[in-house]
């Protein structure tokens, strides 16, 4: 009895009330379901210190003293990294100052899998801290007729083994157990899976005493990867080459050898854990389907036609929401003019504030389908397969097939899709992704995009089936497309390189998705795209309604008086309309925009889309949000309640005096979004990945000038 | 006679991995489990003949062309 209560005081002393817990596994191996399992809402994504890596945090109350922070690290195959993305692990892991160092690692372990999930386990082992291995994906084993003797495999490893079921969550409680059973009085394996001192005792002993290292196995990941070891000063990496240079060794006939030893050991082991009862080779169905998915013909047909139903869902499902939304925020904004006294701060309210965050807001259905697919797609593997079938035709452009997942997420969004061209291992490919992904049509453009065309294109179906507007809508993005493709084609020209391109990768099974991943997914990417957009938009919104509403000295009063003067026959609400016209015209925004319109008149374009350009030059979005403004400051104070697709129908050309939209201004328009480069955060995520100034000024210049050209030939070609 | 490699299979064949001719690319493949002696087959192939889909050791791999031809074979019994 006294001996428990002095453990237990022992206990509350030396454990740590915030330890952080690594989650390091395979990719597919389950790892990002346990992470949601054991985070639910409590997780955020961030940065890794130094470094842009995405790092998926969260916390996890393991009992009443402790709540660890759990770390959800990139999958990787092994401890030797093949892209940026995965260095981040080892950079970690091999340096206990790290702020992110575990106190616990736990290893993911696909059990179907056994044997390559085993290889990352003993090398993240024997680098020396606490871990404990989970056996996840029993289920899909025994499928396969795979048993694994757990029990067994903890006395073999010498370290706790705990059965887990990531995406139902059983299990959870023991891993409890173990996690608090490592921090407490860790059980470590005896001796090294892969002890590099057996063939390299000298050069082993003398790292670890230069750099006071504890185990063997770090000193051999200090002189194989110390290159990439951002915590290793220049000096400490000469170092290390002076002493590789001295012993003549060779890292990577070494390094080739760790993994045919590891591969050995676990074979041992696995004979021993794993009864085996599959008869030889039958096909399963995840075989079967990729029968047709990689088929010349059927890949892709299906491909094509996936493709195609993301833009009818984005475009004709997601129609009623929209209208539902729209006709919200405008009824929200009639009644609030109805029940305010009227005034600047009314009109700042109504017609810039809201006006600006209802066009965002509209969008959110739209964002809400494309990022539920794509993450439908990622979920299931699918996404694989396109790689695949796409490789061979990107490779052509100077892409890759790992290329087709940043094209597709810049769809959504150019800012995470170039951060995923991490996973890109060649230096040459991943560069020609980034400078050509923000030519995809990203959600910021669906907002000009859905507006523009709902203006020139009949609302019409043809064949039945398709709509006339999803099929522009397509057409826009299949230019996006193109024109990436092209562009990277010529940059392949500019770009040479000795570095030899790879693609190597697993095909995962097919498997159902996990539906609260994906609801995670959809309800963070509306929550940033409203929360990041919707604070730029409001506050060009509040900046740009001050313009509109102000003009130098008592300008603004007397292009009311002249145009009260020469209009004086019309009738009231006429005149009211173009008594706020020219007033809109004579404030700071208007004098702003006559003053770029001979740059922009040779595209069609008058000084209030010159507003609407140059506000939204720090982001596409904020387009819809200025036009709303400036329509709703330039319109009279009656019609409060027509939307902005009403408003701009309604606006009359001064010079010919039909409708100002004509298709020549509207194409023009959708041509120059398609390629313009107008949004400061990829510049800024481009100059954070390349690490240079010279790539986003690339961009920034080839984008504008393609825009520029391409809209001044789009309007003098239909004009 | 050159010796055959992964990129000669022909679909549905098996094969046994021998050796490689590429060392760099080596480590990367004997990393994802295509070691000396493992038994192989080419469960398919891309569109266009490339990249291919390997069956080894119990999963599927997919790889171009280029890289399959780094893995030497010797034909099963």
């Amino acid at each position: 009895m006294v001996l428990i209560i002095i453990h237990s005081t022992l206990f509350i002393f030396t454990l740590k009330t915030s330890p952080v817990i690594a989650l390091i596994g395979n990719p597919n191996a389950g790892k990002s379901s346990l992470f949601n399992q054991l985070t639910g809402l409590r997780q955020k994504t961030g940065n890794f210190p130094g470094v842009t890596v995405d790092k998926k945090s969260g916390t996890w109350p393991i009992d009443a003293q402790t709540v660890a922070t759990i770390v959800d690290f990139p999958g990787i195959y092994s401890i030797y990294p093949k892209s940026l993305d995965e260095q981040i692990v080892t950079d970690i892991l091999a340096n206990p100052a790290h702020p992110d160092y575990p106190d616990v690692s736990i290893v993911v372990v696909d059990a179907a899998n056994l044997h390559r999930n085993l290889l990352l386990f003993t090398q993240v082992a024997d680098l020396g801290g606490p871990v404990i291995l989970a056996l996840n994906m029993l289920d899909v084993a025994r499928q396969q007729a795979k048993e694994i003797n757990a029990v067994r495999l903890a006395m073999r490893l010498g370290v706790p083994v705990v059965r887990i079921n990531a995406r139902t969550g059983e299990g959870l409680d023991l891993l409890k157990k173990a996690v608090l059973g490592q921090l407490e009085e860790p059980t470590l394996p005896g001796k090294l899976f892969f002890d590099p001192a057996e063939e390299i005792p000298e050069l082993i002993e003398e790292t670890k005493v230069q750099y006071q290292l504890e185990t063997n196995y770090l000193a051999l990941q200090y002189l194989i990867q110390h290159d990439g070891f951002s915590f290793l000063n220049r000096s400490q990496q000469v170092g290390l080459d002076t002493l590789i240079h001295n012993y003549q060794f060779n890292e990577q006939t070494f390094q080739a050898g760790e993994t045919i030893t590891r591969y050995k050991r676990i074979a041992t082991i696995a004979a021993e854990v794993v009864t085996n009862q599959r008869a030889a080779n039958q096909p399963t169905w995840s075989q079967k389907l990729d029968r047709y998915l990689l088929h010349p013909v059927w890949g892709y047909a299906i491909f094509g036609f996936i493709l195609l139903l993301i833009f009818q869902a984005i475009f004709a499902w997601a129609q009623p929401f929209m209208d539902g939304i729209d006709s919200g925020v405008a009824w929200l904004n009639g009644q609030l003019k109805e029940s305010l006294p009227p005034g600047p701060l009314t009109d700042l309210l109504t017609d810039g504030i809201l006006a600006g965050i209802g066009g965002i807001l509209v969008f959110i259905p739209q964002i809400a389908f494309l990022f539920l697919l794509v993450a439908l797609l990622e979920e299931s593997g699918y996404m694989s397969r396109v790689m695949v079938i796409m490789d061979r035709i990107m490779r052509k452009f100077g892409l890759n097939g790992r290329s087709v997942v940043p094209l597709i997420s810049g769809v959504a969004c150019a800012v995470p899709a170039i951060m995923a061209t991490r996973s890109i291992g060649t230096r040459r490919d991943r560069l020609i992704t980034i400078l050509v992904t923000p030519l995809m049509s990203c959600s910021a453009r669906l907002p000009i995009y859905t507006i523009l065309i709902a203006l020139v294109v009949p609302s019409r179906r043809i064949l039945g089936l398709f709509n006339l507007q999803g099929l522009a809508l397509m057409a826009l993005y299949l230019l996006g497309l193109v024109s990436a493709l092209v562009a990277a084609y010529i940059l392949k020209l500019f770009l040479r390189t000795q570095e030899r391109g790879y693609f190597i990768m697993e095909l995962p099974t097919f498997k159902l998705p996990r539906w609260n991943h994906v609801g995670l997914t959809v309800w963070e990417s509306v929550r940033s795209f409203v929360w990041e957009a919707g604070r730029v938009i409001l506050a060009i919104s509040i900046v740009l309604w001050v313009l509109a509403s102000y003009g130098p000295g008592d300008s603004m009063d007397r292009a009311e008086a002249r145009a009260k003067q020469q209009h004086a026959a019309l009738a009231t609400d006429q005149l009211q309309n173009i008594i706020a016209s020219d007033r809109l015209e004579a404030s700071y925004a208007g004098q702003f925009g006559h003053f770029i319109e001979p740059a922009i008149r040779p595209l069609g374009y008058d000084w209030k889309i010159g507003i609407a350009l140059l506000s939204s030059f720090a982001a596409r979005e904020v387009f819809v949000g200025t036009m709303s403004t400036i329509y709703s400051i330039g319109s009279g104070a009656d019609d409060s309640d027509i939307t902005i697709r009403e408003r701009l129908r309604q606006e009359k050309n001064p010079i010919t005096g039909g409708p100002m939209y004509t298709p020549a201004l509207a194409w023009s328009l959708l041509i120059f979004y398609v390629f313009a480069m107008m949004c400061m955060s990829t510049l800024a995520a481009t100059q954070r990945e390349t690490k240079s100034w010279k790539w986003p000024t690339v961009q920034l210049v080839y984008m504008m000038a393609l825009a520029y050209g391409s809209a001044f030939i789009t309007y003098q070609l239909l004009h | 006679m050159s010796k055959r490699s992964v990129a000669d299979l022909k679909v549905g064949e098996r094969a046994t991995i021998q050796s490689f001719n590429n060392q760099l690319m080596s480590l990367k493949l004997l990393e994802m489990g295509c070691l000396p002696g493992a038994e192989v087959c080419l469960s398919g192939k891309a569109p266009l003949g490339d990249p291919i889909c390997l069956n080894v050791s119990g999963y599927c791999l997919a790889m171009r062309k280029s890289e399959a031809a780094t893995i030497l074979i010797e034909n099963v019994e």
